[in-house]
């Protein structure tokens, strides 16, 4: 089995659609995962039935009874995080500051603080368009977003896959560099990167791949709209080959990306000829790319 | 006044908007630009000014020492994250998940593991014409986003007077780095784009905006890409407001990718960028948003 992550530091360059596509291609024998959980929007293509979810608790959250508490001030002194409120003598817990580190219920001499366990949304297991199976999730409003909730999904989406019997995973991270990325990236075969040529773009692109770097694996790249500004797109072509990047393709602006997002189908379904050639060009140089690290290893 | 400039969905033009809209306001205020977005800061990349201060941003973690330790593994029962775990005769701390808590380290009963300091990034402040700009750098292999950015509003709280505006470029998403950005301003702007991902994150963001008790409006981007219908009812049957659109151009994407503002070389975005600039100003005076 193989585990492809789709990242791009940037937002908005088109991972998405450029997954999503490659689910289609690949149909029956790719499994894919939405580990932007932040921001799902893989769904919107593909058509989960949401049949098969289950609740997800990470993290926790002081709370302060106020019958025990004796207003000592305590947790105030010791939290880091500016999270313990006072108003007319009375303490309470600012829940966006709460980290859940449970120091301050751990101190408290009256034991009045507990910490409780976050529901931090919904993962599923959904049949998609493609006749296969996707793992996504639902994250709830104002949740913390430590990365498990990432980890979870993509664990679900192996354990289908071996279900399955699958020949491959393809993974939606979501932007930066930061937790949710790190946990998308773990056990990865390949990295695709998608980027744009902007110096936005560019910077991204390095920072990111800084990071894929740091986790030996090896990667590819797209540029998308990449007839926007030919000097960078250029810049992006040199500092692939100075790391050994694999070139992908470039894919040109076009606006058929969001015809087809709102059609609600993916470029290699919309009827645009040279636009679902190229996405099977692309799909096909991932393969054999993915197909050569295997190999290796 | 302190603006956060937000939006769920990543590429929609945050830094676009931030940008153009501190060196419109810098015309005639005193403006304080922040990129929060600190796992790729971009706003710098179009500000072109000198260098006033750069600082190496730290976060504390615990060290063991093992002279005075017992291994009674205290630490690793008051550490939530699983940052510190007792391996046999060791004690072994996993920097990137610490959350400088400090409960390992002060509730350590032999004061074996003393915080020390590590760097999380770098903070870079710079004169850009009339505006102050601050940046942030996650360094790379560096989780945590939210630390570094509640240290870059500690500095810009440091730094700045009241009077100006502040401006936050805020980082995507809507989960702890999107709030930490912008649990402090006074009032956030969505910015989205006429399409179905663009519409769902939008719900996603006013959804964050809601639970955190915050007053925000909307501007859409790149307007004419796709159908605007479903936001704008969308938008009126929520109360929200829509600040200003701006045209969807390819002239507009080919500035951006090299690195040049907006505002002042359209028409018609300068238009928009100026209603975006008074709803600001209005806003600023207490009057309706």
């Amino acid at each position: 089995m193989k585990e492809i992550v789709i990242i791009s530091g940037k937002g908005g360059t088109g991972k998405t659609s450029i997954a999503a596509s490659f689910g289609v291609l690949g149909g029956k024998d790719v499994i894919l995962a939405d580990c932007d959980v932040d921001a799902a929007d893989m769904h919107l293509l593909l058509e989960p039935d949401f049949e098969n979810g289950e609740d997800f608790y990470s993290g926790k959250l002081a709370v302060i009874d106020q019958e025990k508490c004796t207003s000592c001030g305590d947790c105030g002194e010791i939290c880091r995080f500016d999270a313990i409120r006072v108003q007319d003598g009375k303490y309470s817990v600012d829940p966006l500051n709460c980290e859940g580190c449970g120091y301050c219920s751990k101190i408290c001499p009256e034991q009045a603080i507990e910490d409780i366990e976050q529901h931090v949304g919904r993962s599923f297991i959904s049949a998609i368009k493609t006749g296969s199976i996707m793992a996504h999730a639902k994250l709830k409003i104002g949740a913390d977003n430590s990365g498990k909730f990432v980890a979870k999904v993509k664990n679900e989406a192996q354990r289908i896959a071996r279900e399955k019997n699958a020949d491959m995973i393809i993974v939606d991270g979501s932007p930066g560099v930061g937790c949710p990325v790190v946990s998308s990236l773990s056990g990865a075969d390949y990295v695709v990167l998608v980027t744009e040529p902007s110096i936005s773009g560019l910077h991204d692109l390095r920072r990111i791949h800084a990071l894929v770097k740091k986790f030996k694996i090896k990667s590819g790249c797209i540029i998308n709209k990449h007839d926007l500004n030919p000097h960078i797109s250029e810049a992006i072509r040199e500092f692939m080959s100075e790391e050994s990047i694999d070139f992908i393709a470039e894919i040109p602006y076009d606006e058929v990306f969001t015809q087809a997002m709102i059609q609600g189908k993916t470029m290699a379904e919309y009827d645009d000829k040279a636009m679902q050639q190229l996405m099977n060009f692309c799909w096909e140089k991932v393969n054999y790319y993915v197909n050569q690290v295997k190999q290796k290893k | 006044m302190k603006i956060a400039i937000a939006s769920g969905k990543g590429g929609t033009g945050k830094t676009t908007l931030s940008v153009n809209l501190a060196a419109l306001l810098s015309e005639n205020h005193k403006v304080v630009l922040t990129d929060l977005d600190v796992e790729e800061p971009n706003s710098g990349l179009f500000l072109h000014g000198n260098l006033v201060q750069k600082e190496i941003m730290y976060k504390h973690i615990p060290e063991w020492e093992e002279s005075t330790c017992t291994l009674c593994g205290e630490c690793q029962k008051n550490c939530n994250f699983h940052a510190i775990i007792q391996l046999g005769q060791q004690i072994m701390v996993f920097p990137e998940l610490c959350h400088s808590c400090y409960a390992c380290s002060e509730l350590c009963p032999t004061f074996s593991l003393p915080m020390i300091r590590q760097r999380m990034g770098e903070l870079k402040y710079r004169k850009v014409k009339e505006i102050d700009f601050v940046e942030s750098h996650l360094d790379i292999g560096q989780e945590q986003a939210v630390p570094l950015i509640a240290q870059t509003l500690g500095y810009v709280e440091e730094h700045f007077g009241h009077d100006e505006i502040r401006i936050y470029d805020a980082p995507p998403g809507t989960s702890c780095p999107v709030i930490e950005a912008s649990k402090g301003a006074d009032y956030i702007i969505l910015v989205t784009e006429p399409t179905p991902f663009g519409f769902h994150d939008l719900k996603l963001a006013v959804e964050t905006m809601l639970e955190m008790q915050k007053k925000f409006g909307v501007v859409i981007n790149r307007h004419g890409i796709g159908d605007d219908k479903e936001i704008r009812d969308y938008c009126k049957n929520n109360k929200i407001p829509i600040i200003a659109t701006i045209p969807n151009k390819r002239e507009i994407a080919r500035l951006y990718s090299g690195g040049e503002l907006i505002y002042d070389k359209l028409e018609d975005v300068r238009a928009a960028f100026e209603k975006i600039r008074d709803h600001v100003l209005r806003i600023g005076k207490g009057g309706r948003s």
